[in-house]
């Protein structure tokens, strides 16, 4: 049986079946990836406006070193979290390794430069535009940043949907620090590893889908959002 | 603005603590290192409701090769192991590492490949000849190339078939055994695989079982319990519980008592002295 036919049937029965165990891996994907991509955010976005704004030596090498690092292999950010975290590592005492907690790090991690230097890039150019107003209103460069994060909310939204898609997406990092443990670390990416790894690759593919709906759910939510705001700007 | 932080902020705090709340509700539980071998197949799903069901202990498994659970029980990361690789089994407990090795389970190896069986290896006598014509015949061959017990046990047979591989043939891929069968099944190539999760495994296309029974393709599984005094923020109690299980009638029994398509593919031979 090919698996690409029986995969939509696969993923309808799954969502239509509302098994609880997919239900509970479903859950606990959506929970590491906002909590990372909230914690991400709140760090990320005034980082990159502070640096579309001040101007320091060494600004150019935190830049670039930040826009390389959206390219950061999730594999190597796992890795080093989970020496990190590990018993034998520097912060082994909370004992946070195979815990969902350790998966939120090591999203964090990847998803913060991704939102940092998109973000500087947008106030960057924004804070072009109204420099000469923001000048005038007298403000300060630190009162200027949520003023400009506001006004750049709408492309801003984009940019948080970026952080994550890639946060959901990637399986690299919460498999070396998760450790797909059934029912405690397993999310939906490592559980179509895992169903891939067994041959089962109508379930694998039916996953996929599940996972892509759930993705595309929170960015029509967040278009919505953006659409309605838009609207009331007028 | 203010208020929007506020609700950030309050939105964060509840994922923080819902987070926090999951992990405090298993007190009770101890996290074990094991191989992709006796996940995949299923066997932790059938037999460790019973084990929590008598104890109240929780198992955590963290399913990796066996080098790499030699690796996180050596960091202080796991409470207990069960894995195959009686010579670094026994290495492990030399080293300190841990207090006790015991026989659990074994089944065995089996030698998959194409259908066709270009090499001729379902004629072999013993699974040395077998590995001797695959590499005769250059047939290409998927070895797991990842330290695993399995790629220990699969170096060890090239050693007593007196080969050395290497060549186009020989294509190390450092993956699981389940991928490492996708690929294998992709390439139409030999493969060595444990029993159980070959027979568990649903994507073999053209690939089958070629050769099997040879005493050399025995897989024994131990399991192991670390050392306190190297890492006493283990649930060191706990693990000795589960181990102790595992050998006891009941764990031995659940082991048997393991099937898939009707096929037993774990056979308990814990030592009852």
């Amino acid at each position: 049986m090919p698996a690409d036919a029986n995969a939509f049937q696969t993923a309808l029965a799954l969502i239509l079946g509302m098994d609880p165990v997919l239900l509970g891996i479903v859950a606990l994907s959506v929970q590491v990836s906002l909590s990372a991509v909230l914690i991400a955010a709140l760090l990320a976005l005034p980082l990159g406006a502070a640096l579309a704004l001040w101007r320091f030596p060494g600004r150019g090498a935190i830049v670039v070193a930040l826009n390389a690092l959206m390219g950061l292999p999730p594999v190597v950010a796992g890795l080093t979290v989970y020496l990190l975290l590990s018993r034998a590592g520097p912060l082994g005492q909370f004992g946070l390794l195979f815990t969902p907690t350790a998966m939120v790090v090591a999203q964090v991690i990847l998803i913060l430069p991704i939102i940092a230097a998109l973000t500087r890039q947008q106030i960057e150019e924004l804070h072009q535009e109204y420099r000469e107003q923001l000048t005038s209103l007298g403000l300060s460069r630190l009162r200027m940043i949520p003023t400009l994060l506001w006004d750049a909310r709408l492309g801003l939204i984009t940019v948080v949907l970026a952080g994550f898609g890639r946060a959901s997406a990637e399986v690299g990092a919460v498999m070396i620090v998760g450790g797909n443990i059934d029912g405690v670390t397993r999310v939906m990416t490592t559980a179509i590893v895992l169903e891939t790894s067994k041959g089962n690759l109508p379930l694998a593919l039916g996953l996929g889908l599940v996972l892509l709906g759930l993705v595309l759910l929170v960015n029509a939510a967040a278009y919505l959002v953006g659409e309605t705001a838009r609207r009331r700007l007028g | 603005m203010q208020h929007k932080t506020r609700i950030a902020l309050t939105a964060i705090g509840i994922l923080g603590l819902s987070l926090t709340a999951q992990a405090q509700d298993g007190e009770r539980y101890i996290v074990l290192a094991s191989t992709t071998s006796t996940d995949n197949s299923g066997l932790f799903d059938a037999i460790l409701p019973t084990f929590t069901e008598a104890t109240g202990i929780e198992v955590r498994v963290v399913a990796v090769g066996t080098g790499q659970a030699f690796e996180i029980a050596r960091r202080g990361d796991a409470d207990s192991l069960l894995v195959h690789d009686t010579a670094g089994e026994e290495r492990f407990v030399e080293e300190g590492y841990g207090t006790e090795r015991a026989d659990v389970m074994y089944n065995d190896f089996v030698i998959i490949g194409p259908d066709g069986d270009p090499a001729g290896i379902s004629e072999a006598e013993t699974v040395a000849e077998a590995m001797r014509l695959i590499a005769e015949a250059e047939a290409a061959f998927a070895s797991r190339g990842d330290d695993s017990g399995t790629h220990r046990a699969e170096q060890r047979l090239w050693e007593a078939a007196g080969v050395e591989p290497g060549g186009a043939w020989y294509r190390e891929l450092g993956s699981g055994m389940g991928p490492t069968l996708n690929t294998a099944a992709g390439m139409n190539a030999y493969v060595m695989s444990d029993r159980a999760t070959w027979v568990a495994f649903e994507n073999p296309r053209e690939l089958t079982l070629l050769f099997e029974g040879d005493e050399a393709l025995f897989n024994q599984y131990g399991s192991l319990l670390i050392d306190p005094e190297r890492h006493p923020h283990l649930k060191h109690d706990l693990a000795e519980q589960w181990h102790g299980w595992l050998l006891s009638a009941e764990g031995q029994q659940a082991i048997a008592g393991f099937t898939v398509n009707g096929q037993a593919l774990f056979f308990p031979n814990a030592h009852s002295d």
